[in-house]
């Protein structure tokens, strides 16, 4: 689909994506290498590890207007510091719990593990998370916009 | 406070997509922005001499540049900025071309808007990023190889000769590999034992080599130029340092050729102490405590025969595995490969069938070293008709999809082979395309076929089956008229090794879709993993044959002597620092810390920079905030988080 015409047809969801720096990261380099096509709504940062995602980003995150966050890590067993990708899953899986609590769908918020070599994956992660959360709409419980 | 924006076409790799040109006008429409330009090519020469004059001329404080991947340049253009005088930790990429301009080929608008969303987000980073200072530790001047096959040993025997202490260790009793089971190697059809023994005795006999055969890497701590290795010698039962590799013992043992050799591929036996060839490094005996009569039961006869027939009163069934700590600066990773078990496809019989064996099998089998001495026998006879069957578990789309780049050749050797020992016989190879690419490999093949081996094609998905009749194999190929053979030989794929998961976890590095280690980039950086200080030697990278392995493994040595040679190495300054004031000393970053960098000292936590990788563990852990990592801090990441949502900045 060619869109070069610069008309906004319809609502496009905006999601922020924290990636580790060795797998995920890399896994999403390797999708453009591969020039594999996906949605243009996550905008990525890069950091060392998934474990270095505190959950107050997330909740920023949502206060600013984002409509669905993405974390990203090496697979379990595999993370380049040993155990940080453990330390985000066990204080991640919390998050979903205080998003419920907070009246935000937690399905607006996921974790995956994408490799190095997992190109294809990261492709397909971003292009079901975006529509998931275009099913789910615009979320405005935090950001306190209309939507 | 100002900043300046570089904006990459990369030819046409970004332009094409992103309108850089829109790009960078915005950019100028950004806090503290005081430059923004767009260029052709920003790593090139011109393109850095733009981005340096700019830091001289304006006084930029802090660059941005909008190009490929940080994973790519960012190095270049720390080292760029710093040239100019900047601090190169003042520094921040935005990545337009692998995670928009390539990803998004089809949408230009949007791909643009996110461009300049990435840019906004850098910018916005860059207002906060801080100049850091490098720290200067020491390398410890000495290697480890792990793996002793012919990757391990040229890599072993390179790093040696540089004048560098080389830890080599082998999990097996013998160095040697893969390669010395081979008999010929092909084109040259160089004796493989004649070319790999002189090397594994210069291993041996080298003043910088220390050689550890029959142990395990169990633990690596540590960083680039300071890795701290643990390795667990396992007990052998026989002091090396009496044993004189007489035989005496084997001779003596008890179950002398009832244990199966898995040097020989099982064709052959061997006893339950014995050594795995007659040219070992070290020709030291082991015992096999699986087998061994006396450490499974703790009887054997009246006494051990093994132990009364040693002169040298090496054997010591009481040994114990040893735990050992090795200091090194770098490591090559060498572990090779294993093959494909062909039994897991039950058509080409492997297994059921004693006519059809594995091309390894063959390759003992018609080594004069080999169980029948170089004979080429099947059931007692000399085959009259031999099949070759190819891509046995490789270009498969539910299994191995790569090919394993070495069974064509090999398969040409082994079919060279029999027409050598055999005149007479028919030799019949199904190939499914005949990839014969390397140095004389091409004239090899037509040579072969010139000797009168008949090659047949397959197509890949066609179907193949080997069924029984009488003390014959019928090899029934789609396409083609049934052939009954003497000899089935599958050429069976290489993989990477099975207990790889358990090596994997040792070692911290990352393996591809095909299951082999990573390099952390496929063309120009093929030795290296994403762990600074390790490097990849041979097959545990992807099938290779002995020629790329070789080459290859001088690579990873030369890879893992720079750091040697230069005798220090520059710390990543981006690394935890505790705000006192904030700190309340409860002691979670302590805990966090997957490397023992943080402590309490008096109530607060302290940061051991030269022990912190910069993972941020403690940082996300902190409840106050009071341990941040330098060029990630929180403040920076919010910062990133806010601009890229807000549509004004």
């Amino acid at each position: 689909m060619e869109d070069e015409g610069g008309a906004k047809e319809s609502w496009e969801p905006k999601i922020i994506g924290f990636f580790c720096n060795w797998c995920s990261y890399a896994g999403a380099d390797l999708a453009g290498t591969s020039r594999i096509q996906y949605p243009t709504t996550i905008r990525i940062i890069k950091v060392m590890c998934s474990g270095r995602v505190n959950p107050q980003f997330v909740l920023k995150a949502f206060q600013e207007g984002a409509d669905g966050v993405l974390v990203s890590g090496c697979h379990p067993g595999d993370c380049h510091y040993i155990e940080g990708n453990y330390h985000a899953r066990r204080k991640l899986t919390l998050m979903e719990d205080l998003l419920e609590f907070t009246g935000v769908d937690p399905s607006r918020f996921q974790m995956s593990w994408v490799s190095a070599s997992e190109g294809q994956k990261f492709a397909e992660v971003v292009t079901e998370f975006t529509e998931r959360i275009k099913k789910l709409g615009p979320q405005t419980k935090l950001s306190g916009g209309e939507g | 406070m100002k900043i300046g924006v570089y904006v990459c076409e990369c030819g046409t790799n970004i332009s094409g997509t992103v309108d850089v040109a829109d790009v960078a006008e915005y950019a100028k429409s950004l806090p503290n922005v005081a430059v923004s330009k767009y260029y052709k090519y920003m790593c090139s020469d011109p393109g850095q001499l733009l981005i340096k004059d700019d830091i001289k001329e304006l006084g930029l404080t802090h660059v941005v540049v909008a190009s490929c991947s940080p994973r790519m340049h960012e190095p270049t253009f720390r080292t760029v900025v710093e040239e100019a005088g900047m601090n190169a930790y003042c520094f921040e990429m935005a990545n337009i071309r692998e995670h928009c301009s390539w990803a998004h080929m089809h949408e230009k608008f949007k791909a643009t808007e996110k461009a300049k969303d990435l840019v906004k987000m850098s910018v916005a980073k860059a207002a906060l990023l801080e100049p850091l200072e490098k720290k200067q530790v020491p390398v410890t001047p000495a290697a480890l190889v792990i793996g002793g096959g012919i990757a391990g040993i040229q890599t072993a025997l390179e790093i040696a000769e540089s004048g560098f202490k080389t830890y080599l260790v082998e999990s097996t009793p013998s160095i040697g590999g893969r390669m010395a089971q081979l008999d010929k190697t092909f084109p040259t059809m160089d004796c493989s034992a004649c070319i790999l023994t002189p090397k594994m005795v210069d291993v041996a006999r080298h003043p910088n080599i220390e050689l550890l055969t029959y142990s395990e890497v169990t633990g690596i701590d540590g960083y680039i130029g300071n890795f701290t290795v643990t390795v667990k010698k396992k007990a052998r039962y026989v002091d090396i340092e009496k044993c004189v590799g007489c035989g005496l013992c084997a001779e003596a043992c008890r179950l002398k050729d009832r244990v199966d050799d898995e040097f020989n591929e099982n064709l052959g036996k061997r006893s339950a102490i014995y050594v795995p060839f007659p040219q070992a490094v070290p020709l030291k005996y082991t015992i096999d405590p699986e087998k061994c009569i006396f450490l499974k039961t703790g009887k054997c006869g009246d006494s051990p025969p093994c132990v009364g027939a040693c002169a040298a009163d090496a054997i010591n069934h009481q040994q114990e595995d040893e735990i050992i700590e090795l200091d090194v600066g770098t490591i090559v990773v060498a572990t090779g490969f294993d093959l494909y078990d062909p039994s897991q496809k039950p058509e080409y019989g492997y297994g059921k069938i004693k006519n059809v064996i594995t091309g390894m099998e063959f390759e003992r089998l018609v080594s004069a070293s080999g169980p029948t001495e170089g004979h080429i026998e099947i059931n007692g006879k000399e085959p009259e008709k031999v099949v070759f069957i190819q891509c046995v578990g490789s270009r498969d789309k539910e299994g191995n999809e790569y090919c394993s780049r070495v069974c064509c050749m090999y398969t040409a050797k082994h079919a060279h082979l029999v027409r050598d020992k055999i005149p007479g016989a028919e030799v019949i190879v199904y190939n499914t395309d005949v990839r014969a690419y390397g140095k004389g490999f091409e004239e090899f093949y037509v040579r072969v076929m010139d000797e009168g081996v008949k090659y047949l094609r397959r197509e890949l998905d066609d179907q193949i089956e080997v069924v029984e009749n009488g003390d014959k194999a019928i090899v029934k190929a789609e396409g083609h008229p049934d052939i009954e053979a003497d000899l089935v030989v599958l050429a069976t794929a290489i993989e990477q090794k099975k207990d790889i998961a358990d090596i994997s976890k040792v070692l911290k590095i990352s393996r591809g879709a095909d299951n082999f280690f990573l390099e952390i980039h496929p063309k120009l950086r093929p030795m290296d993993t994403a762990t600074s200080g390790i490097f990849l030697g041979g097959c545990c990278q992807g099938p290779k044959d002995i020629p790329d392995t070789v080459a290859q493994a001088s690579g990873a040595a030369a890879k893992a002597t720079i750091p040697l040679a230069q005798g220090k190495i520059d710390l990543d300054p981006q690394t935890s620092f505790v705000i006192e004031n904030n700190c309340a000393g409860c002691g979670l970053c302590v805990e966090a810390c997957p490397y023992s960098a943080i402590e309490l000292m008096d109530g607060k936590a302290e940061v051991n920079e030269a022990l912190c990788r910069g993972c941020g563990l403690c940082s996300a852990t902190c409840r106050s905030g009071a341990i941040q990592l330098k060029g990630l801090t929180d403040h920076q990441l919010i910062s990133m988080i806010k601009s890229s949502l807000s549509e004004v900045f």
